[in-house]
């Protein structure tokens, strides 16, 4: 059986499910909210069925290769968590997971608006990075019980601090006074970003055909518009980021009538941040980093070399440990603190995919 | 005299003050984040020509080389060894030090002061409270509550009056002092990592198919002795079917004692390294020797008969048992492949991709033949009459490329990883919840009064306390009713 069916129906699912949620905030119709909801469970659903039939699948790949491996040793290395594609799209299960458990317990819709487009970006980024999806043999580095833990726990970790930062974007423009605050302008420009890399991926996603997207690594990324060989049309494509971060920047303080007219209050929106955190930190310095220095060890004979990978998943901890100490033993509050998650939040997928896409590094095996 | 001594004090409790504070644990923070962007973007212990090439796009070709020597001077080539970074991250060490010593005797006094009854007023001005009515009897009233209160594993501790029972108890008492265990796993960390460096060493070693060493090299001119003998029996790539992915790298290690007596013998791949005397050897690369000359390893197999093993040199020739045919090794390719276009066979790659002997066959009274036997693909040595010669390796040509590593300080590494993990579950997972229930009769009726404090996750603490009142409230009504 093929997984892929599944996993498409999943990723039509999230967009659909992103676009509801942003309606439910304008409209604020429960019934709207309610399909929003149930639209994402649905995907998730059909992704989790995927991603139980290509472990399947891959476990059996990896037995018709390795006859002589156990049950258990096969089960470890079959999981699908070998290339770009396969962490991507585990990366925008875990936070669809970790999302539905924040909107069950704290019985609030409205964070979907922010959480679902970090999983279109990704699904989004899967095709126009043109990363393949087929089952590739595990090369011999990867060939450790640690993949899966290490994998595991860093992208639990991940989708947690995912949703810190999408509640930290959304109390950031309930408590902004006015434009010309530090904070906002802050915000605008890095929730501007998101956006315009959205809309940009969007259209790379819509300039190539099914045949180039099907094309063993070919990266497209932003290469319709930002990245654009023609330096007209990358600089035309430019300036209408530039303009579109301007106009997020104007228009976006109307997001906060919208919030304030749910039942969010920058309370609960604050305790969501910090409660993410608080997950977060945890099985990202457990998982990510001791699991990851331990896996070195086996594999390298040092547990830490400060490699690009390495020094930025240590960038994002220090971020997160100073959240921690500044609101925890400084008593700092509000937009200071909001700020943090945010910057945590861009030093996760920098270490994500800003070191293997801009950065070189003993890591390189996940740009494949 | 008295004056200076007060000044030193002073000036030692500021000092005190200053390294205990969180405001420089943030600006440590902030400063060790910033600065290690640096040594991401800067190529590390790299050739001065890479990094005068990747500074020449952001600086211009003229002013890269100066760039460069500035950076160069401010030790960004090899940053998280140079002076500053090594201070900042001592003063890190420092700050968590002297800010654990600082809070935890007041922490401690907080873990040990024991818990009192708490006054109904008292009980008010808590931030999670509850008040409650029953039309029930004190006694009945307080075991229901002692018993709820043990179902949610309190123990309740117990201060009686005239008509009040006053019930205190309190939980995870301990989890206040998990943060100073995780400041104290990464003290561990740097000390593990001071080990190291300081008694441990990393190296790398090519070794040749059949060669043995004595020492390892941290680099070409600095040898270290390994204090026994380690020799590469063979180097093997594996693929997988179909296609040119590797799928393991081995290397048979053998390691000889100073006595050239055998001690140890094992297959390393790569995550599955081999340690002798705390020295443990990662397969790490692998290639060819350029001028070497190796044998060819051919297993024959007449037909009907028993398989038999052969090394050949180049132009070697050899029979087949039991028959009138000869062979002679003709030809070798490291990577054969039959080019698409012209049809014709050809060498696609200098590494042993996929390795191929052409044997010369003859036999009096026929034409020789050549035929070219490939590792990978055993069938291509099946011969007309039922014979087989199969290919098993191309040997003593390939050297394997071993990462030699010895850190002393690596358990204490894994000791600080498992401390902090506890660490950190503790702090984030387990509160400091703290009760308390006085019961007052009030002629006919009872009245309760609930108070709690919890140090975080406050959300499921009142759900706790909700949890403890519905379930005195369920046998307190149950009882009655009976």
């Amino acid at each position: 059986m093929n997984s892929s069916v599944f996993f498409d129906i999943s990723a039509g699912a999230y967009i659909a499910a992103m676009i509801i949620y942003i309606i439910y905030l304008v409209v604020r119709n429960r019934n709207v909210g309610i399909a929003a909801s149930g639209i994402t469970i649905f995907g998730f659903v059909s992704q989790t069925t995927a991603l139980i039939i290509r472990w399947v699948n891959s476990y059996h790949f990896w037995v018709s290769s390795n006859p002589d491996s156990g049950f258990v040793e096969s089960i470890l290395r079959g999981a699908p968590l070998r290339n770009l594609y396969e962490s991507l799209i585990f990366f925008v299960w875990s936070l669809i997971l970790f999302h539905l458990f924040v909107e069950f317990k704290y019985k609030n819709r409205s964070i979907g608006a922010f959480v679902t487009p970090l999983a279109a970006l990704a699904l989004l980024f899967i095709d126009v990075s043109g990363s393949t999806k087929e089952i590739q043999p595990l090369i011999p580095a990867l060939q450790s019980n640690w993949l899966l833990f290490h994998v595991l726990l860093s992208f639990l970790g991940y989708a947690a601090f995912g949703v810190s930062f999408g509640a930290a974007a959304a109390y950031i423009v309930m408590v902004t006074e006015s434009r010309k605050e530090l904070p906002y302008i802050f915000w605008s420009i890095t929730i501007g970003i998101f956006l315009v890399v959205l809309v940009a991926m969007g259209i790379d996603f819509l300039s190539i055909s099914t045949a180039q997207r099907a094309e063993f690594i070919q990266n497209h990324f932003l290469k319709t518009t930002l990245r654009n060989p023609s330096p007209a049309v990358a600089g035309v494509s430019w300036i209408a980021a530039v303009i579109l971060i301007f106009l997020f920047w104007k228009f976006g303080l109307g997001l906060r009538k919208v919030l304030s007219g749910m039942n969010m209050t920058p309370a609960i929106l604050d305790e969501i941040t910090y409660k993410s955190i608080a997950v977060g930190f945890p099985l990202f310095t457990i998982g990510g980093l001791i699991m990851g220095a331990i896996w070195a060890n086996s594999a390298w004979g040092k547990y830490w070399t400060w490699d690009p990978k390495e020094t930025w998943s240590l960038i994002t901890w220090f971020v997160y440990a100073l959240y921690l100490h500044a609101r925890f033993v400084s008593g700092w509050r509000g937009k200071r603190v909001a700020i943090l998650s945010v910057v945590g939040f861009v030093a996760v997928i920098f270490t994500y995919l800003g070191v293997n896409l801009v950065l070189s590094g003993l890591h390189a095996y996940g740009s494949g | 005299m008295e004056e200076n001594e007060k000044e030193k004090t002073d000036l030692f409790e500021s000092i005190w003050k200053f390294l205990a504070s969180v405001k420089l644990a943030i600006a440590v923070l902030i400063i060790l984040a910033l600065s290690s962007i640096i040594g991401t973007i800067v190529e590390q212990k790299a050739e001065p020509a890479r990094n005068i090439a990747l500074l020449a796009k952001f600086f211009g070709d003229t002013a890269a080389p100066t760039v460069y020597n500035i950076f160069a001077k401010l030790g960004f080539m090899d940053m998280y060894g140079s002076w500053w970074f090594t201070t900042f991250l001592a003063v890190f060490s420092i700050n968590l030090i002297v800010c654990s010593i600082d809070r935890l005797p007041k922490t401690w006094r907080v873990v040990k002061s024991p818990q009192k009854p708490l006054s109904d007023s008292a009980i008010k001005s808590m931030p999670l409270r509850k008040e409650l009515t029953f039309k029930t009897a004190l006694s009945e009233a307080r075991d229901a509550f002692i018993k709820a209160l043990g179902s949610l594993r309190y123990t309740a501790q117990e201060a009686p009056e005239q008509d009040t029972v006053r019930l205190y108890t309190q939980k995870g008492k301990y989890a206040r002092l998990a943060v100073y265990v995780v400041h104290l796993s990464i003290i561990l960390i740097f000390i593990g990592a001071i080990i190291g460096t300081r008694f441990g060493f990393r190296g790398y070693l090519n070794l040749p198919e059949g060669r043995a060493s004595t020492v390892a090299f941290k680099s070409p001119t600095e040898p270290i002795e390994l204090g026994f003998t380690v020799k590469c029996n063979w180097y093997n790539t594996l693929y997988y079917e179909g296609g040119d992915t590797p799928r393991e790298f081995q290397s048979e290690l053998v390691i000889l004692d100073s006595n050239g007596k055998e001690v140890m013998k094992k297959v390393i791949e790569v995550n599955d390294p081999l340690t002798y005397q705390g020295i443990t050897f990662f397969q790490s690369s692998y290639g060819m020797m350029s001028e070497a000359q190796g044998y060819f390893v051919l297993d024959i197999t007449p037909s009907g008969g028993s398989e038999k093993r052969v090394w050949l040199r180049y132009g070697d020739s050899f029979d087949i048992p039991g028959t009138a045919i000869r062979g002679k090794i003709h030809d070798f390719s490291p990577a054969l492949t039959r080019d698409r276009k012209t049809g014709r066979l050809t060498t696609y790659s200098d590494k042993m991709v996929n390795p191929a002997v052409a044997i010369e066959f003859s036999q009096q009274g026929k034409d020789p033949y050549i035929g070219w036997i490939l590792n990978r693909y055993p069938e291509t040595g099946f011969l007309p009459g039922g014979h087989k010669v199969s290919f098993a390796d191309y040997w003593g040509v390939e050297y394997t490329g071993l990462q030699v590593s010895k850190d002393p300080g690596v358990w204490l590494i894994y000791l600080a990883s498992i401390i902090m993990a506890v660490g950190l579950y503790v702090c984030f997972f387990i509160s400091h919840r703290k009760i308390w229930i006085n019961i007052s009769s009030d002629r006919k009726s009872v009245r309760v009064s609930m108070g709690g404090s919890t140090n975080r996750n406050r959300i499921n603490f009142e759900r706790e306390l909700d949890r403890i009142a519905s379930e005195a409230t369920k046998a307190i009504e149950g009882r009655s009713k009976k």
